[in-house]
């Protein structure tokens, strides 16, 4: 919608690098929000980004080579040293806490951030290159996004107000 | 008095903006929507969604933990 609900004419370009469930987050917030602020948003899915675009999302994260993770737990807030990280499970079971802390926090889930970016008409481009490098199949992905390389985002970028990578 | 009530209670950010916008967006033009928020992030929020959108902040306030904003459309 090209002057939106609230004649608001700014607009603003992201570029998602990152699949883990806590890095999708940024970008999903940053856009459905300035979607709903009335600004034109256009999402380059790239990378570790471009499996966000997928119809079935399974977001895991890792506590590996991140001190600055500190979840809650029993009253302090405890980091995983990395040898533990790196055990069988410990990714699984921080995946289930972090979902468990989104929900009891109010937080929306990916799923339903992406439906409202959906919703709010956020502009959303894959990757081709990408696509091809991993040998993923446009038909696994979510209805309503475009195919589009490094100058289709240049000529977003070059007309938007803000340009984020991610 | 407020034309419509979101309750947007228990969510957190970005989801009573989001909401707020989808309310607004049915609504006519002139009227006055009310949303009940317990996010404290939302004060500075609203007057964001709202210095940015057109929108009038008609006013902010807090009863015990819950933040009340009356919104007019622009």
């Amino acid at each position: 919608m090209a002057d939106g609900d609230f004649g608001n004419a700014k607009s603003m370009s992201i570029i998602v690098t990152k699949g883990s469930l806590d890095w999708a987050y940024p970008p999903f917030i940053l856009g459905t929000t300035a979607a709903a602020m009335d600004l034109e948003v256009t999402m380059f899915f790239t990378f570790y980004g471009l499996p966000l675009l997928n119809k079935k999302l399974d977001l895991k994260m890792t506590t590996l080579g991140n001190p600055a993770m500190k979840m809650p737990m029993a009253g302090m807030h405890v980091a995983m040293p990395n040898i533990v990280s790196a055990l069988p499970g410990v990714d699984r079971g921080a995946t289930t806490m972090m979902k468990n802390l989104f929900k009891k926090k109010g937080v929306a889930s990916i799923e339903d951030l992406r439906e409202a970016a959906v919703e709010s008409d956020v502009r959303m481009i894959a990757c081709q290159m990408t696509l091809d490098l991993f040998e993923m199949d446009r038909k696994d992905m979510i209805d309503g996004i475009e195919l589009g390389g490094a100058a289709t985002y240049i000529d977003v970028a070059t007309k938007s107000d803000i340009n984020l990578f991610i | 008095m407020a034309d419509q009530t979101l309750n947007a209670e228990g969510l957190n950010c970005p989801l009573p903006i989001i909401k707020a916008k989808k309310a607004l967006k049915g609504m006519e033009a002139g009227k006055v929507l009310e949303v009940r928020s317990t996010d404290p992030g939302s004060v500075a929020d609203f007057a964001a969604f709202c210095s940015q959108t057109g929108n009038e902040l008609l006013s902010s306030n807090t009863e015990g933990n819950i933040y009340l904003f009356d919104i007019k459309k622009n």
